[in-house]
C-alpha cells in the first residue's frame, strides 16, 4: 500500500507538468474548437470540413502510407541485421542505416528540399546515369516528397527499436528452423516478426503520432494544396488569427491519433493478459 | 548438403565458394548509401555554393562568403546557437529531474493504471502541437513567461518528457531486481540501494534519454516560435526564416550546425542504449 503511495508521489511531478502545460491548454483548444463568436456550436467544424476535407484525407493517406513503408523498411533492415549471413554486408548496413536517426525534422525538410528539387542531386544523378533527360526531370516536392521525408527520418528509428528486439531473441529457434531448411524470408515472417510485434507496433505508433504533429516538413516540402492538417492550422492562425477553425482541425487530428493510440492500448492489454 | 553450405558465418567462411549474391547485395547497399548520403552531400554543397542554378549539376562558384555572413557579429547565428544550447541544457536538467523518479516508479513500483500513465506522457507527441502552443502562449503571456528563456524551457520539457520517461522506465526495468534486493538484504536503505546500485546500472540508459531530450529541444520549432519568438532566437527559427526567404545557403549552414550534434549522437548511441533497454521501451 505504501509502495503504491510512494509510486504515485514519484510520478506526480512529471504528471503535473504534463497536465498543467499540455492537458490544460489542450482542453482550452478543445473547448475553443466549439466556440463560435462567444457561443458554442459546430460552426468551426462545418467550416473545417468545407475547406479542408481534402487535406484531412490527404493527411490520413500520407501518414498511413508512410507508416506502412516505415514498417516494411524497418523489418527488412532489422531482419537482415539479424539473419544476414555475410558479416561485411551486415556491418556496412549497421553503420549505414542509422545516419538519419537523430537529424531534426526541420533539417530533414531543408536537406530533402535541396535533394528532391528539379535541379537537386537526385535528378542530376538520374540524368548523368542516362535514365532521364534534363527535360524529363520533375520536382518531387509534393506528396511524394513528404512521404520520402517521413520514411527517411522515421524508418531508422523503428529499425533501431526492432533490430534491438530481434537481437535479444532466442537464437535457438532460428537456428533450428534454418537447419530444417526454412528460407530466411520465411524465418523472418513466421518466427522473428511475430516475436518483435510489440516493439514494432510501439515504434510505428510513435512514428505515426510524430508525423501527425510535424509542421516543418509539410511547410518546407509541400505548402501548396493539398497539404497536411498541421500546415492548415498554421495558415489559419497566421493569415486569419482564426483560433476556432484551427482548434477544430487540431481536434480532428487528435481523433485520428487517438484511434491509433487505442489500437496500441488494446494490443498492450491483450499481450499482458 | 544445404546445411553444410549455410551454417554459421564462421564455418561458412572456411568453405571458399563463389558467392553470387555479392552483386545484388552491393547494389542494394549502394542505393541505400545514395539515399542517405545523397541528400546530406547536397546540403553540404549548398553551404559552400556561391552561385548555383538550374540546370547546372554542381555549383558554378564555391566560397565561404555565406559562412562569414552567418558568423559575422551582425548575423544572429551565434546568438541563436548560444540560446539553443542554453535552452537545451536547462531542458535536460528539468526533464531528468522529473523523469528519473517517474521512470523508477513505473518500472519498479506497483502503480494503478500504469498503461494509462505511460500513455499520458505520449499525449504531447500525439496532438498537433500548434493549437496547444497557441493556448500556452496566451497562458504564458498572462504570467509574463512569453518571450523568456524559462517559458521556452517549460515548453521543451513538456515536449521531451515522453522520451525521458519512456526510456528511463525501460532503463530501470532492465536493471536486475535481485541486485537491488541483495543490497537491501545486507542493510542498505531503499534510497542508498537506489543511489549506489540501481542508478549507476541504469546510467547509460538515462544518459541516452538525456541526449534524446537535448536533441529534441534543439529540434523543437513550433513551440519556440509561439512562445519564444521574436525575443528568444533559436537555431530552428533562423533556419526556417532563411529557408522561407529563399536563402538556401544560410538555411543550409544553419541546418549543418543542427546536424553535427545529431550525427555525433547517432555514432555513439549503442554505447548508451543497449538492446536489453531498447527491447523494453514502451512495455
Amino acid at each position: 500500500m505504501s509502495k503504491r503511495l510512494l509510486g504515485l508521489i514519484l510520478v506526480l511531478p512529471a504528471l503535473a507538468t504534463i497536465t498543467l502545460l499540455f492537458i490544460v491548454p489542450l482542453g482550452a483548444s478543445v473547448v475553443g474548437a466549439f466556440e463560435v463568436e462567444g457561443r458554442y456550436g459546430l460552426g468551426n467544424f462545418d467550416k473545417a470540413f468545407a475547406l479542408y476535407s481534402q487535406d484531412i484525407l490527404f493527411t490520413v493517406v500520407i501518414v498511413s502510407l508512410s507508416t506502412a513503408i516505415i514498417g516494411l523498411v524497418a523489418i527488412a533492415i532489422g531482419g537482415y541485421l539479424t539473419l544476414g549471413e555475410n558479416p561485411h554486408a551486415v556491418a556496412v548496413l549497421r553503420w549505414l542505416y542509422r545516419w538519419p536517426l537523430f537529424i531534426p525534422f526541420i533539417v530533414v525538410g531543408q536537406v530533402l528540399r535541396t535533394f528532391l528539387a528539379k535541379n537537386g542531386m537526385m535528378n542530376n544523378t538520374l540524368v548523368s546515369l542516362g535514365i532521364l533527360t534534363p527535360l524529363e526531370t520533375t520536382s518531387f516536392l509534393d506528396w511524394r516528397g513528404i512521404v520520402i521525408a517521413f520514411v527517411w527520418k522515421q524508418a531508422p528509428f523503428v529499425a533501431l527499436l526492432v533490430s534491438g528486439a530481434m537481437a535479444s531473441l532466442d537464437r535457438g529457434t532460428i537456428e533450428a528452423a534454418r537447419n530444417l531448411g526454412a528460407s530466411r524470408l520465411r524465418i523472418l515472417i513466421e518466427i522473428v516478426v511475430p516475436q518483435v510485434a510489440t516493439t514494432l507496433i510501439v515504434g510505428l505508433v510513435l512514428s505515426f503520432v510524430t508525423m501527425m504533429s510535424v509542421l516543418s516538413v509539410p511547410l518546407m516540402i509541400n505548402a501548396q494544396s493539398p497539404t497536411m492538417i498541421t500546415a492548415d492550422i498554421a495558415f489559419r492562425l497566421n493569415a486569419y488569427r482564426d483560433y476556432g477553425v484551427a482548434n477544430a482541425l487540431g481536434l480532428i487530428s487528435l481523433l485520428i491519433t487517438a484511434s491509433i493510440a487505442w489500437i496500441y492500448l488494446r494490443h498492450n492489454v491483450r499481450s499482458r493478459a | 548438403m544445404t546445411s553444410l553450405a549455410t551454417t554459421t558465418p564462421a564455418t561458412g567462411r572456411r568453405l571458399p565458394r563463389i558467392d553470387l549474391w555479392w552483386l545484388p547485395r552491393g547494389l542494394v547497399l549502394g542505393l541505400l548509401a545514395f539515399i542517405i548520403f545523397g541528400p546530406l552531400t547536397n546540403l553540404v554543397l549548398w553551404t559552400v555554393a556561391e552561385r548555383w542554378y538550374f540546370p547546372h549539376a554542381l555549383p558554378l562558384e564555391y566560397g565561404f562568403s555565406y559562412w562569414q555572413r552567418v558568423f559575422s557579429p551582425r548575423g544572429n547565428a551565434m546568438e541563436s546557437l548560444a540560446n539553443s544550447v542554453f535552452v537545451a541544457t536547462l531542458t535536460v536538467i528539468a526533464a531528468l529531474a522529473l523523469a528519473v523518479p517517474a521512470g523508477y516508479a513505473l518500472a519498479r513500483l506497483k502503480l494503478p493504471l500504469r498503461s494509462l500513465i505511460l500513455i499520458a506522457f505520449l499525449i504531447p507527441q500525439a496532438f498537433p502541437n500548434l493549437p496547444v502552443y497557441v493556448n500556452i502562449a496566451r497562458l504564458f503571456y498572462g504570467l509574463g513567461l512569453n518571450g523568456t528563456i524559462p517559458g521556452v524551457v517549460l515548453v521543451h520539457v513538456t515536449h521531451g518528457l515522453v522520451y525521458a520517461v519512456w526510456i528511463a522506465t525501460a532503463a530501470f526495468s532492465a536493471v536486475d531486481r535481485e541486485l537491488e534486493e541483495a543490497a537491501r538484504s545486507i542493510g542498505a536503505s531503499a534510497l542508498r540501494a537506489f543511489r549506489d546500485v540501481t542508478l549507476p546500472l541504469a546510467a547509460p540508459g538515462l544518459m541516452a534519454s538525456a541526449i534524446f531530450v537535448f536533441l529534441e529541444s534543439l529540434d523543437e520549432f513550433t513551440g519556440s516560435f509561439f512562445v519564444g519568438a521574436p525575443d528568444v532566437n533559436l537555431l530552428p527559427l533562423l533556419l526556417y526564416t532563411a529557408g522561407a526567404g529563399g536563402n538556401y545557403q544560410i538555411a543550409s549552414i544553419t541546418a549543418l550546425l543542427l546536424l553535427v550534434p545529431s550525427i555525433a549522437f547517432m555514432l555513439v548511441v549503442e554505447r548508451f542504449l543497449k538492446a536489453d533497454v531498447l527491447s523494453r521501451v514502451g512495455h
